[in-house]
């Protein structure tokens, strides 16, 4: 059976892998500094940042301003703080 | 059903689907009808076109990635049985796929036992569905399950979740011994469980060093169960909506909110329903905070999706005046607020006993 280990591809084709770390966003979602490893795709951070910024404006529009949003999913935790309008965010997958 | 059960199986590698047809069709007593795939669009569109029983996925494949097949398939085909077969060992990516809802993951096998065992996983997922839909309790009750395990005397645990909470209830040797959920135990657990009407629920195996907190005989439970949704058939028929005729819903959310507002800490708290209604208590001007809650949990529930993390779960949010907490609840959306001091794990706990509450 150790023929079927042929079929254990090799790692060609990557899977995004859910890093851990952080990053700051300036007021206009630029990033600015990050301590997350380069294979995490940046059109990721950007989008993670994209809508923790709108959340954290639409609650101040809300009349409820907040300085920290943390988002719960079942595989993985994102936590945003407010930086002066821009964004200091932690990715934290599930252990 | 038909009599032979249907198994799609996806991986870029042709020699592998070739190999594993072959097994799975001739050597599992149910004598699968076995589809393959060799592209995540190729497997959805076969699930567009014919029913399959399970569905056999990879995880790593060009294009579309198994992850993103699982999602689309689970979203679509919520009945489907889902197994991953893959050479990742990674824990990450196993609680991703568990997070999606997959039944079994499985590392590609690389010995005679380890295939052996695989067989028999995929023969039981294909045993289970077929025996009747143990899935969840759309097809069989709680009520039921639980009077089959008792009158077989069994010892199990029944691990039950009704897409907000997780519920568990212990039996031994023919008994109901305890149950849970966030926040209670024993006999009201009990009975907050079964009141569900809706989620999925798996055979977990028995634990003994559980202490017995429930003294009243399986019959009895269920006797009371029974009497409570009797009681609860024989409510007062909702007043009716003059315009269209249907009973209106708002009083019996009114009364959940007014129980909610009861909870320690809970300063606000907005209930918007799937069909855009909405209901709120502590609030003078809902308005703004309504779209913010929709448009926040919308936007969340895309990004989810898009990272392939499983189900949103909870939104936090902390600030000088207020603390706030966002849920998805069933079809529609909880955002309740707590005071400012509030700890996140303080808002975590709280919103798991609302959201019980609110799903019971």
């Amino acid at each position: 059976m150790g023929l079927l280990t042929l079929f254990s591809k090799s790692s060609e084709i990557k899977l995004v892998r859910l890093p851990t770390g952080s990053y700051t966003l300036d007021k206009d979602g630029r990033i600015m500094t990050s301590t997350l490893p380069r294979s995490f795709p940046e059109e990721y951070l950007r989008e993670i940042g994209r809508r923790m910024l709108t959340a954290l404006h639409g609650a101040r529009k809300a009349q409820i301003p907040l300085s920290e949003i943390v988002v719960h999913y079942a595989a993985l935790k994102v936590q945003a703080r407010d930086l002066r309008g821009g964004a200091m965010i932690f990715i934290m997958p599930a252990r | 059903m038909s009599a032979r059960p249907k198994i799609l199986l996806v991986d870029d590698d042709q020699d592998f689907l070739d190999l594993y047809r072959e097994m799975l069709s001739q050597h599992l007593p149910s004598s699968p009808e076995v589809r393959t795939a060799n592209a995540g669009a190729r497997a959805l569109a076969l699930l567009e076109s014919e029913p399959f029983d399970l569905m056999i996925v990879d995880l790593s494949m060009p294009k579309m990635d198994g992850l993103q097949v699982l999602s689309i398939a689970r979203r679509k085909f919520p009945q489907l049985r889902l197994m991953v077969l893959t050479a990742l060992r990674e824990d990450q990516f196993r609680i991703r796929a568990y997070a999606m809802g997959v039944d079994q993951y499985w590392i590609k096998p690389d010995t005679d036992q380890e295939i052996g065992l695989l067989m028999e996983s995929v023969e039981s997922l294909l045993t289970r569905e077929a025996q009747g839909g143990f899935r969840g309790v759309q097809s069989k009750s709680l009520v039921d399950i639980v009077q089959l395990e008792c009158l077989a005397q069994s010892s199990c645990v029944l691990k039950v979740n009704n897409g907000v909470v997780e519920g568990r209830v212990w039996i031994q040797q023919g008994e109901v011994i305890d149950s849970e959920i966030p926040g209670l135990t024993g006999e009201a657990a009990f009975l907050r469980i079964v009141s569900w009407k809706a989620g999925s629920f798996e055979i977990l195996p028995a634990d003994p060093s559980r202490n017995r907190a429930i003294f009243t005989s399986y019959q009895g439970l269920l006797l009371n169960t029974a009497q409570a949704i009797d009681e609860a058939a024989s409510f007062p028929v909702p007043e009716t909506n003059p315009i269209d005729g249907k009973p209106k819903e708002i009083s019996v959310t009114a009364t959940l909110l007014a129980e909610l507002s009861q909870v320690e800490h809970v300063e606000f708290v907005l209930a918007l329903g799937g069909d855009k209604s909405e209901e709120f208590w502590g609030l003078e001007n809902p308005k703004p905070l309504v779209e913010w809650t929709r448009a926040t949990l919308a936007s969340f529930r895309q990004l989810g999706e898009r990272l392939q993390v499983g189900q949103l779960q909870q939104v936090l949010g902390s600030g000088p005046h207020r603390s706030v907490a966002l849920a998805p609840c069933g079809e529609g959306e909880l955002c309740v607020g707590f005071p400012p001091e509030s700890s996140a794990e303080q808002l975590r706990e709280t919103m798991k006993d609302i959201l019980t509450k609110w799903a019971s």
